[in-house]
């Protein structure tokens, strides 16, 4: 029987992987994701997994494909500028349909940036991590048990869809401790008949590539891609409302900023204004359900983030102009605090009159 | 047709009976037969898992039988690196041309080779970028005219070509590195001889393996088949000379690790099994 | 006695076969045009072929069988 135990949302991320039954990381050096391959490169070893610290991120991202392509579960973490960097690997492995799970525990940015907490990779994770037609899956956790809970289902989503995961966290998430409640250990994980483990004699030959030189061959296969991304955002979509049935002004926001968010709805319920908050834990699929189910009470979106306005791009589509969208956000690491949301509350508030 | 007539040389099993996209002459058809020919003779194609390049290999995973993987460009030593890490009972090989491994990928090339990766990587080097039309690559010569040095190579501000073999031959983590070319029969079966061992070394546990091969690339060098094979003679083996650069068991040790020990064996920190003694 | 097949199927013409046989006896014949537009080596005296295998060992294309 599991107990709580209080660990970092990096060190989370990393059991929680073990567990989940990932026997194969592969990282560079960055802060503040550094937790998470620290524990790796101590913990793999005492359970006949690998650990490799490679040369760059290029190269590490890389190696989560070829372990990916041999039939491995596999993980990789990194921090904004490093996610960059193994922008190149997600695009191949989407092309070749390769599941895999990767970690951003986001920096502010752009450039060097900063190393304290940032949610500006938003952009990055739901629109480009890297060239061509794709998506990726992308779960944000809100707390150090979400940590645990998502990386431990990402692997599952990952395998299930053959298709990269990304958990998008932050340095704030990553740093902090909770108690958290670890899943079990997974003792059988699904087959995969199109691995690359070498044929043995008993199939044709397996071959993992993204190369279609033949334009209709690849737009077919961007086709089927795409219908396989329209089942995932017909099934997959999370998102957690807190307080919305009557909301009126409805926040927005996933992650940390959610935290402050929350604090923010529940010192404006107290001053009597019906606010609430939708938080989306899959950035893609964008939770499109969840807004639909406020749609006719909210008179307000306020969008709260950790960067210049990039999620509110989503809350802007799926409103269409029918509830306005206001943004507020903080960014170069700083994260905002409840009494500045709750003057953002108030102000929506005042606007949209009684 | 007697009745003891033979069949003494045909197709490898693990070369699939498949037209290459190679131009007529390219020796990248070569090497590929040393390749599955070894693969046969060593009963390895069911464990075998290869690793294309990006260039004009991009497409030898259509043409090798046995498990292959594509890898983006420069990238296949890492790719390699994991396949071999989750399958260490697998024979892992890369085939890589000289952009790929040389420019692109020379980090990966480099790190694979020091990690001593028990892999074998197969590496064409033939002066220029083949696949995009014949651009100066690292291992392009002085001089040498390109789509991309259009007045020849300019050491000024071009720099030099890299010695591949020479470069990799001072890390600890590399066990035998050859470099042999495929432009005469004698000399294919020294490059036979060299792959095959090459892929042995892996089987045994030796440690990470480079054949390098001296080649052509008659299409963008302007030249017949025949006419790439004399100016490859006359311009590329003086600046790559042939031969063993490194070789452990050669030297007298069971593996790269054995060596690596032996060389640095007045380091403290890199012997702990000798403090106290 | 030993022979040679060329497979037109497989060969590009390049001719380092050609180049390759000691007894030269291989040549691209002129008269045929493959399906892939290659005028295909072909072997002008089987009776001096020795089996030595140069040719085989030199073909890109894997296009030439040896028998002996």
């Amino acid at each position: 029987m599991s107990e709580k135990v209080l660990m970092k949302g990096n060190e989370a991320m990393a059991e929680s992987a073990i567990r989940a039954g990932c026997r194969f990381f592969f990282g560079y050096p960055i802060t503040p994701q550094t937790e998470l391959a620290a524990y790796m490169s101590k913990q793999m070893p005492k359970c006949g997994g690998t650990y490799l610290q490679a040369e760059s991120e290029i190269a590490a991202i890389n190696m989560v494909y070829g372990a990916s392509a041999a039939g491995a579960r596999v993980m990789t973490s990194s921090s904004s500028p490093g996610i960059s960097l193994k922008g190149e690997g997600i695009s191949y492995m989407a092309g070749c349909d390769l599941p895999g799970v990767i970690v951003n525990v986001q920096r502010g940015g752009p450039g060097l940036g900063g190393i304290q907490p940032s949610q500006s990779d938003y952009w990055q994770a739901t629109r480009a991590t890297g060239h061509g037609d794709f998506q990726i899956m992308v779960y944000a956790p809100s707390t150090v048990q979400e940590m645990a809970d998502y990386a431990y289902l990402a692997f599952d989503k990952a395998d299930e869809y053959r298709i990269p995961v990304m958990i998008l966290a932050d340095g704030m998430l990553g740093q902090m401790m909770e108690p958290v409640l670890m899943p079990e250990p997974k003792t059988e994980l699904p087959e995969k008949p199109w691995a690359t483990t070498g044929h043995h004699n008993k199939r044709k030959h397996n071959i993992v590539d993204s190369l279609y030189l033949t334009p209709d061959a690849l737009e077919g296969l961007n086709r089927e891609r795409f219908e396989r991304y329209e089942t995932i955002k017909a099934n997959e979509q999370r998102a957690e409302l807190f307080m919305c049935d009557d909301a009126e002004i409805v926040l927005v926001a996933f992650g940390a900023s959610a935290r402050i968010a929350r604090s923010a709805v529940v010192a404006a319920r107290e001053k009597g204004i019906k606010a609430g908050l939708i938080r989306p834990i899959t950035l893609w699929p964008f939770p499109t359900n969840a807004f639909e189910s406020v749609m006719d009470t909210a008179r307000d979106f306020l969008v709260v983030e950790m960067n210049m306005g990039q999620m509110v791009d989503d809350v802007r589509l799926v409103s269409e102009g029918r509830v306005p969208v206001e943004f507020f956000g903080r960014t170069g690491g700083i994260i905002p605090t409840p009494a500045e949301v709750l003057k953002r509350i108030e102000a929506a508030h005042e606007k949209v009159g009684e | 047709m007697s009745a003891e007539e033979k069949v003494v040389f045909e197709r490898p099993h693990a070369l699939l009976p498949v037209i290459t996209n190679y131009c007529p002459g390219c020796p990248h058809g070569i090497v590929h037969r040393l390749v599955a020919e070894t693969i046969d003779e060593l009963g390895i194609e069911g464990e075998t898992v290869g690793v294309a390049p990006v260039g004009c290999a991009v497409t030898s995973v259509d043409f090798f039988g046995c498990d292959m993987i594509e890898a983006a460009h420069g990238r296949a030593p890492a790719v390699a690196t994991a396949v071999k890490r989750v399958h260490p009972q697998n024979v892992v090989f890369a085939y890589q041309g000289d952009g790929d491994l040389a420019s692109i990928g020379m980090a990966e090339t480099v790190h694979a080779a020091t990690r001593g990766e028990n892999i074998t990587i197969i590496f064409i080097n033939n002066a220029i970028y083949g696949m995009t039309g014949g651009q100066m690559a690292p291992t392009s010569l002085p001089h040498q005219i390109t789509q991309t040095s259009p007045y020849g190579r300019d050491t000024e501000t071009a720099g030099y070509p890299i010695r591949v073999s020479e470069l990799l031959s001072s890390l600890d983590g590399v066990a035998y590195l050859e470099r042999v070319t495929v432009d005469s029969p004698k000399n294919v079966r020294k490059a036979k001889k060299a792959i095959k061992r090459a892929f042995q070394n892996q089987i045994d546990g030796v440690g990470y393996s480079l054949i390098e091969v001296v080649s052509t690339c008659p299409t963008n060098w302007g030249l017949s088949p025949q006419d790439s094979f004399d100016w490859m003679r006359e311009n590329m083996l003086p600046y790559y000379p042939l031969g063993v650069y490194k070789d452990v068991v050669a030297d007298g040790y069971a593996n790269a690790a054995e060596a690596a020990a032996a060389r640095n064996a007045d380091c403290p920190v890199a012997h702990p099994e000798k403090a106290g003694a | 006695m030993a022979r040679i097949i060329v497979d037109d199927y497989f060969c590009k013409g390049c001719g380092l076969c050609v180049d390759a046989c000691p007894v030269q006896i291989l040549e691209l014949d002129m008269a045929t045009i493959t399906e892939k537009g290659y005028h295909p080596a072909c072997c002008v005296d089987q009776s001096k072929c020795t089996g030595c295998m140069s040719c085989a060992l030199m073909c890109p294309d894997c296009a030439i069988k040896v028998m002996r």
